[in-house]
């Protein structure tokens, strides 16, 4: 309840270009990372336009990197498991979705464009902003510059990858490591969530030597949904719990 | 199955998630049981996911340049270091690491 309406025009114009600069600035850091998704891609016997369909399609980082990673261990055998991963991590999105259907409103195809710009940083932009408006156009500047942003250093990436050889030497297959743990890391917040971290950590690294590669990733995710079925080592009441997912900020889309 | 065939099998999942958030009404999945599963199991993913890219090659468990380049990571993220800090952190560290001779 403003009395003075200049005022408030100019504080939701000021709230409008934050959320605008906000986008900008996560853009611009999440799409340099594309680059090293489109070497590492193209390492794991991907070709140039293969790389590059999937960050224009699938679009959502952490379920490209799974799938580079599995079928660079496994090659086409591994392809089952690479496509199940990938579509396991793509279910937070679902979650994402849910949240943002009323900042975007009504109307076909702008929910259906919605859909493909729903990532971990259209969500936490738009969500971290207070006036809808500021909402609605937080979540678009993010989702449509970290889309283009992507995709033109996923090309560059895999262009750049075909001529660097061996992307070890670059330290490439550990960046993707340190990318899943920073994904990972703000999600550590709770006694649950830890204990389901490390059980299926340890999970995989167990089953590696035995499974397909692949296999290892998805069984560890049974931890989950036996500790999620059960609340083993949860809190009774949620209100003191993690909202309902953490959208990163900062990433990969 | 080809890797176009999987690339166009996963990337239409992926991308069928995302619709599902904007078709289903919010009121289905105000229950707190699958909401808490879908977040364990981002969990549970991304942390196989951190052993298996730091330990695996192939089918082999291997201790080499990834290790400390990961640790270093988590330590910047400790010392809530942004994103592509950490990451160009572990990618150097390994690449010294390795030009060095210090670690396979």
């Amino acid at each position: 309840m403003t009395l003075d309406p200049r005022f408030d025009d100019a504080h939701s114009a000021g709230e409008a270009r934050r959320a605008v600069r906000e986008g900008l600035g996560v853009a611009l850091a999440t799409s340099a990372y594309g680059v090293s998704f489109g070497a590492l891609a193209v390492a794991a016997g991907l070709d140039v336009w293969q790389t590059c369909v999937l960050s224009l399609v699938m679009f959502t980082g952490g379920s490209q990197f799974a799938f580079v990673g599995i079928v660079g261990a496994g090659g086409l055998a591994a392809v089952p498991a690479a496509i199940a991963s990938s579509a396991l991590l793509g279910v937070r999105n679902v979650a994402y979705g849910i949240r943002m259907s009323p900042v975007i409103g009504a109307g076909f195809w702008r929910r259906a464009a919605a859909a493909q710009f729903t990532i971990d940083e259209s969500t936490a932009v738009s969500l971290a902003q207070r006036s809808p408006h500021a909402r609605t156009l937080g979540f678009w500047v993010t989702g449509i510059g970290i889309y283009v942003g992507w995709n033109l250093s996923t090309l560059a990436g895999a262009l750049l990858g075909d001529v660097l050889g061996d992307v070890r030497a670059y330290g490439l297959d550990a960046a993707a490591a340190a990318a899943f743990l920073a994904l990972l890391w703000p999600r550590l917040r709770a006694r649950q969530p830890i204990v389901v971290g490390v059980a299926a950590a340890v999970v995989a690294t167990v089953l590696t030597p035995v499974l397909m590669p692949g296999l290892p990733v998805i069984i560890a995710a049974l931890v989950a949904i036996v500790v999620g079925w059960t609340n083993w080592l949860g809190s009774d009441d949620r209100a003191d719990a993690e909202p309902d997912d953490v959208a990163e900020r900062e990433g990969m889309p | 199955m080809t890797m176009w065939t999987a690339i166009l099998v996963a990337s239409i999942v992926c991308v069928a998630l995302k619709t599902v958030g904007y078709l289903i009404p919010a009121k289905w999945v105000e229950a707190p049981t699958p909401l808490r599963i879908a977040d364990l199991l981002t969990v549970a993913l991304l942390a196989a996911l951190v052993a298996v890219q730091t330990l695996g090659v192939g089918q082999a468990i291997v201790v080499d340049a990834r290790v400390p380049a990961v640790l270093v990571a988590a330590g910047l993220l400790l010392l809530r270091a942004p994103f592509l800090v950490v990451v160009i952190a572990a990618a150097l560290v390994a690449a010294l690491l390795r030009l060095w001779g210090w670690a396979a």
